[in-house]
């Protein structure tokens, strides 16, 4: 046994913990020399200097009467970019998650599914994938370019990248479910919509609500994030402040975003137990 | 005998709180859209549909001419290198504050979980990007910032999962070794993180799926890696190049995610 004291009590595996951190540290290294990670460049006193003098810009935050109501009417437009372009996506999201559910297909009640209605899911999932595969922040820069800046370049972004999740999470929610009941309804020769109103809505709605709601919070906050690139809201009014070094205005911003995402945060789990 | 249930009076009751909850979700999407000044016209005209259709095709046909792809290659590099340290200095730092934002047993008082899930909550709301922003005035423009930003965010995102993983971790072998009077420090060590450090992992790999996408676009902002190349390219209106740019962050995230299962596959089996 190990009462004996000392060399028994020291952990048995110490050479191959050792090991394996020198490995990690000898694989590491290469990649801390691209990232230019040179964490005392914090503290170089110029660089410490302007920063300190940003942050202590942040007190007292601005809270004049002016400020305030164009940050409420910015968050506003934030949280309607977010609800408008959460809309646009279910009207993109929800055919082609119903072109591309599989439970849906009549020809494979008897058999495989048929060449044609296969390929047209293919295709539909492939453009699923494109849609979700570019990030939000990227269709709201190509737009920026086309539309000019604004809430339109916003909403249209979101409503792309968020099409293309949607979609793709209906499809999946649709088809993994009980599908018998649908089923039953085609084989007794119901159309493919009725089958889905009568069927898989019923039977999904709570998780399709839920799953919903949770995309809406995503949403709001990625909205304000494409504020960033000129679409408009708290994004641009925070990006605005923070070129101006105004530590004052940024300190309010960046307070009314945290108490907006807490917020709908709320809302959001309030949404779904009502609704579930 | 069983009562049956009463039935509501009638359909319109059972449901009405839930018709209440969709009336006002239609007309706060009414009321977005009126709000907004959306620009349909400009979006929807010959005009604007001729430009979209000229940038996709030019996005198609991406420049792969070596002297871009020589600029291409270190843009990745420092998208990955900023996504697997950002991700690992965050499950250091989670898990550092993962611990006191957990109560592990009926006796630990967790009198630092209030201040340590405040601060936890906080660090997630913000976005990287954001972040990203905020930390240009300290750290300069460059993938440190980046690299940084992701850190900060995903601390917050991570430090939550492990608090939760490590709250949820059985109790047998913590309360064994506390019986015998061993310190928590040990019991920490040697009960409560060798369980949780599958989950542990599995969370860290799945950020790191989240944070390559991140890292991409980051550079929007000026904190490098391949967004910083988009951006630049995208400004001058140079689609070709966009477009390579566009399939080396579609190829990256494609490989960070087989490299994750790869892992996964490995450290379970």
């Amino acid at each position: 046994m190990a009462n004996t004291p000392g060399a028994d009590l020291r952990d048995p595996a110490w050479r191959s913990r050792l090991a394996w951190a020198i490995a990690t540290l000898v694989v590491l290294w290469p990649l801390l020399v691209v990232a230019e990670f040179q964490p005392w460049q914090l503290f170089a006193p110029d660089s410490l200097q302007s920063t300190l003098r940003f942050l202590a810009g942040f007190f007292p935050p601005r809270l004049d009467a002016e400020f305030l109501s164009l940050v409420a009417r910015e968050t506003w437009r934030t949280v309607a970019i977010a609800t408008a372009g959460m809309t646009l996506g279910l009207v993109i999201g929800w055919p082609l998650a119903l072109l591309s559910a599989r439970s849906l297909s009549i020809s494979s009640l008897v058999g495989r599914m048929a060449p044609l209605p296969a390929t047209v899911r293919l295709a539909v999932r492939a453009l699923l994938v494109a849609l979700r595969s570019i990030p939000e922040l990227i269709w709201a820069l190509v737009f920026v370019r086309v539309v000019g800046l604004g809430p339109t370049a916003g909403v249209l972004a979101i409503g792309l990248t968020y099409g293309g999740m949607l979609g793709k999470v209906y499809g999946e929610i649709l088809d993994s479910g009980d599908t018998g009941v649908t089923r039953a309804l085609l084989r007794n020769g119901s159309g493919r919509l009725q089958a889905f109103f009568f069927g898989q809505l019923p039977q999904n709605a709570s998780e399709l609500t839920s799953y919903t709601v949770y995309r809406w919070e995503c949403a709001i906050r990625s909205s304000a994030v494409l504020g960033f690139v000129g679409a408009g809201g708290l994004g641009q009014q925070m990006d605005n402040a923070m070129k101006m070094f105004n530590g004052a205005e940024v300190c309010t911003l960046l307070l009314v975003f945290v108490l907006l995402v807490v917020l709908t945060d709320r809302v959001s789990g309030l949404l779904r137990r009502m609704l579930g | 005998m069983n009562e049956a249930p009463a039935l509501p009076a009638n359909w319109l009751q059972g449901r009405r709180r839930a018709l209440a909850v969709v009336a006002a979700l239609l007309a706060l999407v009414v009321v977005s859209f009126a709000s907004l000044d959306m620009q349909w016209s400009r979006f929807l005209g010959a005009q604007a549909m001729g430009r979209m259709g000229r940038f996709l095709g030019e996005l198609l046909s991406p420049d792969l001419s070596p002297r871009f792809l020589a600029k291409l290659w270190p843009a990745m590099a420092e998208t990955v290198a900023m996504s697997v340290i950002g991700t690992l200095l965050a499950a250091v730092f989670g898990l550092l504050l993962a611990i006191p934002a957990a109560r592990t047993h009926d006796a630990d008082r967790a009198r630092w979980k209030p201040a340590a899930r405040l601060l936890l909550n906080v660090l997630r709301s913000v976005p990287e990007l954001m972040w990203a922003a905020l930390l240009l005035i300290a750290a300069g423009l460059g993938p440190f910032a980046g690299t940084m930003a992701l850190a900060l965010h995903t601390t917050g995102v991570l430090g939550r999962l492990f608090a939760e993983a490590i709250e949820n971790a059985p109790p047998g072998p913590g309360f064994a070794l506390r019986l015998r009077g061993i310190g928590e420090g040990r019991v920490l060590a040697y009960a409560v993180l060798p369980q949780a450090l599958p989950q542990l992992v599995s969370y860290t790999l799945y950020r790191w799926e989240n944070n390559i996408r991140a890292a991409a676009v980051l550079g929007v902002v000026g904190a490098g890696g391949l967004g910083q190349l988009l951006a630049f390219h995208l400004g001058l209106f140079q689609m070709a190049e966009t477009g390579s740019v566009l399939g080396a962050m579609l190829l990256l995230v494609f490989g960070v995610d087989l490299a994750s299962h790869g892992l996964r596959q490995l450290l379970t089996r």
